[in-house]
């Protein structure tokens, strides 16, 4: 449906050429945006309708005091399902110690966050398949898993800033919500509103930045030079362009798509999507509020390891 | 007189939300006072760690996104 709506935007109205450059990153934009927009105002409005998105108080409820394992089993899980705006990593990470989870858990949850969200997920795989929807999840929360484990080994509550240990929470007081059809039609169109204002200009640079891979890069020299094992180098390449570069987990979907598409071997693609969408400088400066500088250069480095080796693991896999 | 806090560190949302609420109370005709608390150990004081929320006579009435204009109109009335 898609499809023929962008072939028809592209080839009638615009008179493109579908076989020129120009024509086939217009018709990869227009139909990229259209599917992704409807798919995420579907997704966020059927989501909101449920009240299937967590609040980070129900989070920490549900973490803390729980064995170590558990606790960091569930952090991942409840991260993976959280879309978290990355403002609400400071409250979120002082309320994690206040309530005595341990900071390695706490990391993991940092981790899976941004990387994985429901929404996410369904886009990615309508859009590329469950199989790879599914590889990146497993490799998301391997990655949070081990990440938070490794951070640990370093014993980062000396890096947690002096006044974080001071605060004291107040007890959280339950909302109640709105559990008539009509509340919680009005909670989804404003879980709507606000996460689709939020995020659609990393889906809109995504998709611009797709379409023009798409359009004007040689499927011959992507495939000499980024598929495949024999670029070993392709995989910490990727990670490391990923790193000073940030999208959200839903804009890196068509970024990867045309990758994909043009041959960049799978491990390539998938180490490529986590650094954008883990890694991030204004996430970076918003966490150096809580911790110091050596914690966040060894959270960047784990996470920059990590996402190297799944890539090289994935290529060799596959 | 009501005293309504907005707690949030100062992003979007937080300033979105002060200003829903002064004009939904400037339409009801509702002396209010809103404030805004960005000190964090303030906003964790309240138990709120999704923000923006929002404080009415001291007593937490939402937290976690920008309220619905409905639901101001509610906390305005009650």
């Amino acid at each position: 449906m898609f499809d023929l709506l962008a072939t028809w935007l592209t080839r009638d109205v615009m008179g493109l050429d579908m076989a020129s450059h120009a024509g086939s990153a217009v018709h990869f934009f227009i139909q990229d945006v259209t599917k992704i927009f409807v798919l995420l105002v579907v997704v966020i409005y059927v989501m909101g309708l449920l009240r299937a998105i967590l609040s980070p108080e129900r989070v920490r409820d549900y973490v803390r005091g729980k064995p170590k394992w558990l606790s960091r089993v569930l952090a991942i899980m409840l991260g993976a399902v959280t879309p978290f705006c990355s403002c609400s990593s400071v409250p979120l990470f002082i309320g994690f110690v206040e309530a005595g989870i341990p900071l390695g858990v706490t990391f993991s949850f940092l981790i899976a966050s941004p990387m994985i969200n429901e929404v996410a997920v369904v886009i990615l795989a309508s859009v590329l398949g469950w199989k790879l929807a599914l590889l990146y999840v497993a490799a998301g929360l391997l990655v949070a898993f081990v990440g938070g484990v490794v951070m640990e080994w370093f014993k980062p509550a000396r890096w947690v800033e002096e006044y974080v240990w001071k605060i004291e929470m107040g007890e959280a007081t339950r909302l109640e919500a709105d559990t008539s059809l009509q509340g919680r039609h009005r909670y989804a169109l404003g879980e709507v509103r606000e996460i689709v204002g939020r995020i659609w200009k990393w889906v809109v640079a995504g998709v611009a930045v797709g379409a023009l891979f798409h359009g004007f890069v040689p499927q011959a020299w992507v495939v000499e030079h980024l598929g495949g094992e024999d670029n070993w180098w392709a995989v910490p390449g990727a990670v490391l362009l990923g790193v000073p570069l940030y999208s959200n987990a839903t804009g890196v979907i068509p970024v990867a798509e045309a990758m994909l598409g043009k041959g960049v071997a799978i491990g390539t693609t998938l180490a490529f999507m986590m650094s954008i969408a883990a890694l991030s400088l204004p996430e970076m400066l918003i966490l150096r509020k809580v911790i110091k500088w050596p914690a966040l250069a060894l959270y960047a480095a784990v996470l920059a390891v990590a996402f190297t080796l799944v890539g090289w693991g994935f290529n060799l896999l596959s | 007189m009501k005293t309504i806090k907005v707690l949030g560190s100062g992003c979007a949302n937080c300033k979105t939300t002060a200003k829903i609420i002064e004009e939904v109370a400037a339409e009801k005709g509702v002396a209010v006072k809103v404030e805004k608390v960005e000190d964090i150990a303030a906003i964790m004081g309240y138990g709120v760690m999704s923000t923006p929320g929002v404080v009415i006579d001291e007593k937490v009435v939402h937290a976690g996104g920008v309220p619905d204009r409905k639901a101001v109109e509610g906390w305005l009335s009650a």
